[in-house]
């Protein structure tokens, strides 16, 4: 090939260049190595980053079982190795799952419509309120204390910039969940929406009806975000949201030490074309038949450039498939009997932490994760403990707020035994 | 293909002067640069339209195009009938696929504008360049 | 004459809803081995849901037969050529899938005691430290979660730079050529952006950037080598100029393929850019992501970097540090897509030095052989020389009424994806063609077969090009009436039909 084009090398691809820009020396990357070894490093590097151990982690990374099916569906390399649909003749594949991605994530959601995914869950959240500012031609966001602390930090990044103010609204301290009190008085008329998160950051289920009717009184918008999906198996979806962002790594992806998760943003009818990312809609081809194909580009960048919604171009399409197996396996009954079991586990571990002197902070319904309080020192050699024995307990809050000294949010899944939760909580005797 | 009682911008806006209102929309060389018309965004009646200002978008499968209003002055009238059937712009740009009607506030904005003949030139003009 | 494919039997499939029944199920899990709970008095008798409404009731085997009988229906790099341009659809290697999935990789969880995750922290190092030398660059965030993300977070970086100094600064220049998502990230930064009109060898025009260039002017956004394939020759000088007047020169690195072990882009003059590593570094788009988008920086960028950083302590390993006052905070919750980069550092460590020298070499190779083989029939806007892809226009085809887009559709029935359509803006009617190195002679010369002879066709048979593809099981789509008329999620007939008279 290098003959036919008439090099005699194929240094001369690259003769062009100009001298200031090439390099001489190879990289100071070492030789190529081969399956076996590249294999014997990540499993060096896997052994050590804790595996095998229990985990009572949530904290917006769930461990949930997932199903063996999901990934020989999501490793087929047509669905696998191939790219955006923007070629619907040979992608009507993809195209049909985000079509029933789309569909799964509003009738969790109790929304109208859902778009085909977002990075993450914590990137969804600032285009939840970017898009809401659109909407209202309003620019304050009042964002609930309770919201994952991570999430509001990409708030901040994504906002300040744009000159978007940002509030922090205060929890009851009794109950863990958004002071109505204060909201109300932090609500203006120049307020685009409330965010708030429900199950929240403490895994308190939000009054997400109640502030609803606040915030539309003032003609805010509600979002409400979600960090946990399945806790939607049972508990009631904030059908009175006008916005919700959430992420659905719980369906089919294992923590991976924080990513690639899958964010949705699902909304009503009426603000279609305000919603950020890609979207797949229905119609028919040449011959009448149904196909699906990427729909509204408009309001994305590679047509309306500066003027998009959003610079989003990616979304998490192999993720987003994954947890569309997730639910067409789990369906409308599995899922509500994997969140009684959650439910049913976390209780236990309330109880087991109890008894040892480690009790719940907050008084209101929690999904499957709750903060609980001793001393710090009690927390800390208790957890060491199970450590070495193999268990990764809970999180502690002192790292995101100095208020929070003293609080663990612990989580438990269908994942964890009872014999596990007994063992953990004799860490704390 | 240019009605002589409409007048023109170079944006390829059309103008219908009626006493002191004028309806505004886009002209068949502009739907045909877009293509199939699938929605339209227009003002609210009792909004304010500026000169050479947008005032609305009009967008196919791949574009979205702005629309400059040709003239300023307060909306009194938004054709309803594009917002479940914006094709109409593409079957009836000069009469059934109006826009927006304007009171006029300044009708020497009226002398800037082309004629039919003058439009029709121009439109030929651009697309040999 | 098709040479690549013949046609075969496909399998209908309905909507899963439509093939749901109360009562199937695909799903098992343990018996409660605590006790039950009543789920009323624990969550609150208003805050459970009753059903969900709609979702499906499947056996497991119709939920393998759905998704598999689905898979069919699309194209992909394991079929053959994707020669999508600027999109580098190189072959996804199973061992980056079999190393991801290792348990203490998948199942690591990010707020586990640093001391448990050296591991994960030790891959996110090697890799950052692989990236720096790739790029020539002083420091790596891994953040950012895709390419359009890792621009928000370079230009963030660079707005914070520029605070620092004193001045924010207004405007981000952009050349005509560039990405939609260019813009877009300046415009998400709080950045108004100006375009800059390319030369008419496609390339950034020095004197044009020279008057452009004033004291409001934050940054540079180029691609290089740009959209139409050509390595911007005068990019040390442009970078130069921008320095001068303060301002950054941030580089897209959507192109880096055709860089990666010939040129760096910290030795041309670049401050700040990111890497697409769904692209360049081979882990897979998985029909539109997940992907990573990682920013390299010169080092007086670094302190701005999305928090935290990792960091190497010498004697105790590895640790996040949060301590970073100047940092632009967060772009995203935790460290970034790990799973992606642990693919991409596989795709490194198979390479080492020198492979991925070759790599790129070949994908130059490879487009530069297309272009030679396609140059007699079809417009070539730009004559310098190409690097990993190469951009044709639709002229001559135009005479017959024939658009790129339906040289595109044809080439579907000739079994190969098509190329880029349309983009970039700067040529009109563009054919944007970027084989990468993946592909050897054989399916190249299938491809040039292919396009000549539909270059036949187009003055042979014009119409039959206009109405293709005619060989697949789903037909040209009809996407007026999906704008118009937006349907994005299933509703059971039944109720549709009901409704419809109040909706009217």
């Amino acid at each position: 090939m290098l003959a036919a084009l008439g090099f005699s090398s194929v240094d001369e691809l690259f003769q062009h260049l100009p001298q200031s820009a090439r390099i001489e020396n190879p990289l100071a990357i070492p030789a190529g190595r081969s399956e076996y070894e590249i294999i014997e490093y990540f499993r060096a590097r896997a052994r050590e980053s804790g595996e095998g151990y229990a985990c009572f982690l949530g904290a917006g990374a769930y461990r949930h079982f997932r199903p063996v099916v999901v990934d020989s569906i999501v490793t087929r390399g047509e669905f696998l190795t191939s790219y955006t649909p923007y070629q619907p003749e040979i992608s009507q594949g993809i195209l049909t799952t985000i079509f029933e991605f789309q569909t799964m994530v509003a009738q969790l959601t109790g929304m109208d419509i859902a778009n085909a995914s977002m990075y993450d869950g914590s990137s969804a959240t600032p285009e939840a309120a970017m898009m809401a500012v659109r909407i209202t031609r309003r620019e304050k966001i009042l964002a609930a204390r309770t919201v994952h602390p991570e999430y509001r930090e990409v708030m901040d990044a994504y906002l300040e910039r744009q000159g978007l103010p940002v509030e922090t609204v205060a929890f009851d301290e009794k109950t863990g969940r958004v002071d109505m009190e204060a909201l109300e008085k932090q609500l203006d008329d120049k307020t685009a929406a409330v965010l708030i998160q429900s199950p929240n950051f403490f895994g308190v289920i939000e009054q997400s009806k109640q502030i609803a009717e606040l915030a539309h009184k003032h003609g805010a918008l509600l979002i409400v975000m979600f960090t946990e999906a399945v806790a939607m198996g049972l508990v009631e979806p904030p059908s009175d949201a006008d916005i919700v962002a959430g992420e659905l790594q719980s369906f089919a992806h294992p923590p991976s030490y924080g990513g690639p998760y899958c964010g949705v943003l699902a909304t009503r009818k009426e603000y279609i074309r305000q919603i950020p990312g890609r979207l797949a809609g229905q119609s028919v081809d040449q011959d009448g038949e149904r196909a699906f194909c990427l729909t509204l580009s408009t309001r994305e960048q590679h047509i309306r450039r500066a003027k998009a919604t959003s610079n989003i171009c990616t979304n998490q399409a192999l993720v987003a498939l994954m947890a569309t197996v997730f639910m067409s396996i789990y369906g409308k009954e599995g899922l509500r009997e994997l969140a009684a079991q959650n439910v049913a586990k976390s209780r236990y571990l309330e109880r087991s932490l109890a008894d040892k002197g480690v009790e719940r902070v907050f008084s209101a319904p929690y999904f499957n994760e709750l903060v609980v309080r001793a001393s710090s020192s009690k927390l800390e050699s208790g957890n060491a403990k199970a450590l070495d024995d193999k268990i990764v307990g809970g999180l502690d809050l002192g790292r995101f707020n100095p208020d929070w000294q003293g609080w663990m949010l612990v989580c438990a899944t269908e994942m964890n035994t009872r014999e596990e939760i007994e063992r953990y909580a004799a860490a704390f005797s | 293909m240019y009605p002589k009682e409409l007048l023109y911008t170079k944006e390829h806006e059309w103008v219908k002067v009626d006493g002191d209102t004028a309806k505004i929309g886009i002209t068949s060389h502009a739907q045909d640069q877009l293509g199939d018309i699938v929605f339209v965004e227009l003002p609210k009646v009792g909004d304010k339209a500026h000169a050479t200002q947008s005032f609305g978008t009009v967008e196919s499968v791949k574009a979205v195009s702005d629309i400059y209003a040709p003239v300023s002055g307060d909306i009194v009238a938004i054709n309803e009938d594009l917002i479940d059937a914006p094709e109409k712009i593409n079957e009836d740009p000069h009469v059934g696929g109006w826009l927006i009607s304007v009171k006029i506030s300044d009708k020497t904005e009226l002398d800037t504008l082309m004629t039919a003949d003058d439009y029709a030139a121009y439109v030929s003009a651009e697309s040999e360049s | 004459m098709i040479k690549k494919v013949r046609s075969h039997i496909v399998q209908n499939e309905p909507l899963l809803f439509e093939r749901s029944s109360p009562g199937k199920k695909a799903y098992q899990l343990p018996e409660l081995d605590v006790p039950e709970v009543n789920l009323a008095s624990e969550l609150g008798e208003e805050n459970v849901r009753a059903e969900i409404p709609g979702f499906p009731e499947v056996s497991e085997v119709e939920v393998i037969r759905h998704f598999t009988r689905l898979s069919t229906w699309n194209y992909a790099i394991d079929l053959g050529l994707y020669p999508l341009g600027s999109c580098t659809m190189k072959y996804n290697p199973r061992v980056n899938e079999h190393v991801a999935r290792l348990e203490g990789l998948a199942w690591a969880h990010p707020y586990q005691p640093e001391e448990l995750s050296q591991g994960v922290l030790r891959v996110m190092w090697d890799l950052e430290s692989f990236l720096c030398e790739i790029c020539g660059m002083d420091a790596v965030t891994l953040q950012p979660a895709a390419g359009a993300h890792g621009e928000l977070t370079g230009i963030l970086a660079v707005r914070s730079y520029l605070e620092s100094q004193g001045d924010a600064r207004k405007v981000i220049l952009a050349p005509d050529s560039a990405h939609g998502t260019n813009p877009a990230t300046a415009q998400m930064c709080g950045y108004e952006v100006r375009e800059i009109p390319s030369n008419e060898r496609g390339l950034i025009d020095l004197e044009v950037l020279d008057k452009a260039v004033d004291d409001s002017v934050a940054a540079l956004m180029v691609t290089n080598p740009n959209t139409v394939g050509i390595f911007e020759e005068d990019i040390s000088k442009a970078a130069d100029l921008l320095h001068a007047r303060g301002a950054q020169l941030y580089m897209d690195g959507a192109n880096m393929n055709a860089l990666v072990g010939w040129a760096r882009p910290g030795d041309f003059g670049v401050d700040v850019m990111h890497l697409n590593l769904h692209k360049t570094f081979s882990t897979p788009h998985g029909g539109g992501g997940p992907g990573a988008g990682p920013v390299a920086v010169k080092a007086h960028l670094e302190p701005f970097l999305p928090k935290p950083r990792v960091v190497d302590t010498g004697g105790n390993g590895y640790k996040l540090d949060y301590d970073r006052p100047q940092s632009i905070g967060r772009v995203r919750a935790f460290y970034g897509n790990f799973g992606v980069l642990v693919r991409a550092l596989s795709y490194i460590l198979a390479h080492g030095g020198e492979g991925l020298r070759n790599a790129t070499a070949d994908a130059v190779l490879n487009a530069n052989y297309i272009r030679q083989g396609l140059a007699d029939r079809y417009h070539l806007p730009y004559q310098g020389r190409s690097m990993h892809e190469v951009v044709f226009s639709d002229q001559k085809q135009t005479k017959q009424g024939i658009k790129t887009g339906d040289i595109a559709k044809r080439l579907i029935d000739y079994g190969f994806h098509p190329y880029t359509v349309s983009f970039p803006l700067i040529v009109h009617g563009a054919l944007m063609i970027e084989p990468t190195e993946t592909e050897g002679k054989g399916e190249l010369d299938l491809f040039i077969d292919a396009m000549r002879s539909i270059a036949d066709e187009v003055e042979s048979a014009p119409e039959m090009v206009k109405n293709a593809p005619h060989s697949t099981r789903t037909r040209r789509v009809n996407e007026t009436l999906a704008a118009r008329n937006p349907i994005v999620r299933w509703e059971p007939a039944v109720e549709a039909e009901a409704e419809k008279p109040a909706a009217d």
